[in-house]
Formats: C-alpha cells, structure tokens, sequence
C-alpha cells in the first residue's frame, strides 16, 4: 500500500463538491499512478467531468485534498498556475485560441508561461505538430481547420509545456464519427509511451485497449474499478451493468 | 455669406484658443480614462471578490453621478482640503474618472463576448491572470469593444464643454465671450458645431478602420 502510494502522480481523497444543492462528487478516492492511464466512464451528469476538471482546480471542490506529484494543490495565484503548466488539459471543444495562428498555440505556453526562447519552442512546437500531423497548417487560424485537426492541435498544445500528467475531458464527444479515430490514435500512441493519463470518455474501444484501468462513476459516486477486460467482460456492480448493456447493445 | 466668415476670421484666435483646449483637454482625459477604465474593468472580472466589489461600486456611484457635479466637487470642494490644483487639470481628472466608469462597462461586456473556454484553456497551460486577459481574453474582447468605445469617446468629447462652466477656455467657452463683443450668437453656435464635427471625423474613421482590420483576422 505504501508502495503505491509512492508511486501515484495523483491521489484524490474524500474529495466532495456540491453545485448548488447538488451533490456532484460524493466522497471520491482515487489515486492515479505515474505512467498509468485511467479511463473514467459512467453516465451523463455522474460527475466524470467535474472530477477532471477538479484535478487541475478548474472546479475548485468543497472538502478532501488532492495530491499532485506529492504536493496538496494551491488554493490560487502563482503555485495554482505553476501546478497547472505541469499539468496538460484537452477539453470537449478543444478551445484553441482563436485569435492566433496554429503555431502560436503551441508557442504561448512555453514562450509566456516558461519564458522559453522562441526559437528553442518554435522548434520544439513544429515537432509537435509534426507528430500529430499537422504541420502543414501551422500558419492557419484554429477556425480554418477541422475539428478532428483542432483537437489534435490541442493536444500538441498541452504537450508543448512538457506536463507530468494529461487530463482529456471528453475529447472525442463534439467530433464527426470520422475524426474520432485520428484523435484517438494520438492518444493510444500518447498511452504507449507511458503519459500519465486521465481520460474522461465513451470511447469504449479506446477503453479496453489502452487502459490501464477502468474507473466508472454514477450520480457523483465512483462505483467501480477495474482492469479494462475485467470490468467489460465481468461488471461488478449492477449500475455498471446495467451502463454497459445499454452502451454496447448498440 | 461674408458675415458669417467674419465671425470666424475676426475672432479666429479666441476659436483657436478654445479648440485647442477641447483638443488638449480631450487627448489627456481619452488616455486617463482608458488606462483607469481598462483597470476597473479588469477589476471586475478578476477571481478576488475585493477587487470585484470595489470596480462595482465606483460604477454604481461615478457613472450616476451627473458629470457637472464631478466637476464641482473637484473644482469646489477638493480645495476645501487644502489641495490646490489648475481648473485644466482639474477637468482632466473629472472626465477621467467620470467616463473610466464608461470605458470600464465596455471593458467588462467585451471580456463577456469572449467564450469561457477560451480563459479556461489559457489557465489551464499556467497562465497567471494578468496573462489570460493581456494574451488571450482583451485581445479577442477588442473587437467587440471598439463601436461601444468610440461611442463613449465622442460623448467624452462633448462633455468637454462642461468644463467651460468651471474656468476653463474651451470650445464651450467661446459663446460667452462672443457675446460679449457682440457678434451674431447663431453664426457662432453654428461654428462651434462644425468644429466639433471636424474633431469628430478622425473618430469616426478609427473605428472604422480598426472594424475592418480585426474583422478580416478572425
């Protein structure tokens, strides 16, 4: 146990936060391993989103703690940001900035956050985008290109400052079926190289093959958790089975 | 015909004189209030509750204060305190507190145009919160703010003339005087008006061009 205490990038303890009445994270536990990758599914409005996002404190919560890299997270200001550059972020509508070029996404971090040299990041940010296959457009604007092309962008984006750990919310939900899979490709390879990962999705493919674990979650409650093949082929719960009948049925 | 040019060129220095001090008056309150509006409004959207309240309640009280009493209270009663400043200065710190509260509504419904998305993705890669809204957020804001703020700066220079009530020469200056040497008081209202249409026009075609400019980068 205290092994892998040692070991975990990211640990969430007792963590709780209401919106409003609503009590959307109920007394959440989960530590996160250095190189894991954690796929959290369940249902819409189960909180998946909200514990995402509470890890690099876009959603500040309400009690518990969380641990990053050994450290409890600041509350705000300066210690927030620097915890937050170590920790890259893709979200659901990719959120590329709009008013500047593809390269200059890429840049802005390295460049205002890290006062990196220009010239070193410009470098390291065609590479980047070389790698997720977009380096031919590195001069367009973020509305020029297509979604499957955007997100890939952010995620070049959020490697760029070099994190500890990537939090996905939801990547792949606002994309046409076409371009899910150029998405996730990027995203298997990111996993293989041992990233640290939390994915929140469902994208159950991506689930059972690059998955370390699997954790489902339902009404802000973390129900269940377990090795991909052994939470799809044997679910423990009967809120995850009854989650998974009406996913795969289709 | 004649008449009406004579008015102007009999008195041209007095006219002069008084649009040079709309000028002047207008240029020092334009930056004064843009700088302290541009702060307020950063005031209000920033993540501590104090700055907040503080940037919502210099609005709520500076801009439902009429602008002649702004005046009085700087020319009149600020004295009282034993700090003596110019009437000039003291006009150019009236209009710049008095439309900062303009600029900073404009500042703030701007930085609303922008998606949350966009401020999320910026603190989410590190940035601090000078750094969201230096890099990311006014920049995109801008261009929402540029037709509203032209609005205010032409009002600002307008409101110029108040200053004429607290002795200060301006534009707003020369009817009084005018009729004192006892020229046509139509003819020179309607001078003054053209002057201030004439001063209006570079206005007018800023916004313009900056309207274009942003609107093709998008």
């Amino acid at each position: 146990m205290d092994r892998v205490a040692d070991e975990a990038l990211i640990v969430l303890e007792k963590v709780n936060k209401w919106f409003g009445p609503l009590h959307v994270l109920q007394d959440v536990n989960l530590s996160v391993a250095r190189g894991e990758v954690v796929v959290v599914i369940g249902p819409s409005g189960s909180g998946k989103s909200t514990l995402c996002r509470a890890i690099n404190r876009l959603e500040p919560i309400d009690s518990g703690t969380i641990t990053f890299d050994g450290q409890p997270l600041p509350a705000e200001g300066r210690a927030l940001a620097r915890l937050r550059s170590e920790v890259g972020m893709v979200f659901q509508s990719f959120n590329l900035f709009a008013h500047k070029t593809i390269l200059q996404n890429v840049m802005l971090g390295p460049v205002k956050v890290r006062k990196e040299k220009p010239a070193a990041v410009r470098d390291r940010a065609m590479g980047l985008l070389e790698r997720v296959g977009i380096a031919s457009q590195a001069d367009k604007y973020p509305a020029q290109l297509s979604g499957g092309q955007q997100q890939r962008v952010a995620i070049a984006r959020a490697l760029a400052m070099q994190p500890k750990a990537l939090l996905f919310d939801e990547p792949t939900s606002a994309l046409d079926p076409e371009m899910v899979g150029e998405v996730l490709d990027v995203m298997t390879s990111l996993a293989a190289e041992g990233m640290t990962m939390v994915v929140v999705t469902h994208e159950m493919g991506f689930a059972r093959h690059a998955a370390n674990r699997v954790v489902f979650m339902a009404d802000g409650q973390l129900v269940e958790e377990a090795a991909p093949a052994e939470f799809f082929a044997n679910p423990k719960t009967e809120r995850a089975r009854d989650f998974l009948s009406k996913i795969l049925t289709h | 015909m004649t008449e009406f040019l004579r008015v102007l060129t009999d008195n041209w220095s007095l006219f002069a004189d008084g649009f040079s001090n709309t000028v002047q008056l207008f240029l020092y309150s334009a930056v004064g209030s843009l700088v302290l509006g541009t702060l307020l409004g950063a005031f209000r959207v920033s993540p501590i509750p104090a700055l907040r309240w503080f940037g919502a309640t210099y609005v709520n009280i500076v801009r439902n204060t009429p602008l002649t009493l702004v005046f009085a209270f700087l020319v009149f009663a600020v004295p009282k305190l034993d700090v003596n400043i110019d009437y000039f200065p003291s006009a150019c710190i009236a209009l710049t507190v008095y439309t900062a509260a303009f600029v900073c509504e404009v500042v703030r419904s701007g930085v609303n145009t922008v998606a949350p998305g966009q401020a999320e993705a910026a603190r989410a890669i590190g940035m601090t919160f000078d750094q969201v809204l230096g890099q990311v957020i006014l920049p995109q804001a801008v261009r929402a703010m540029v037709p509203p703020l032209m609005s205010v700066m032409i009002a600002m220079l307008k409101n110029t003339t108040i200053a004429a009530g607290f002795s200060v020469l301006e534009a707003g200056a020369i009817p009084a005087y005018m009729s004192e040497r006892g020229e046509p008081q139509f003819i020179v209202l309607i001078w003054i008006t053209i002057g201030f249409l004439i001063l209006i026009t570079p206005l007018v075609l800023l916004q313009r061009s900056l309207e274009r400019k942003w609107a093709v980068s998008r």
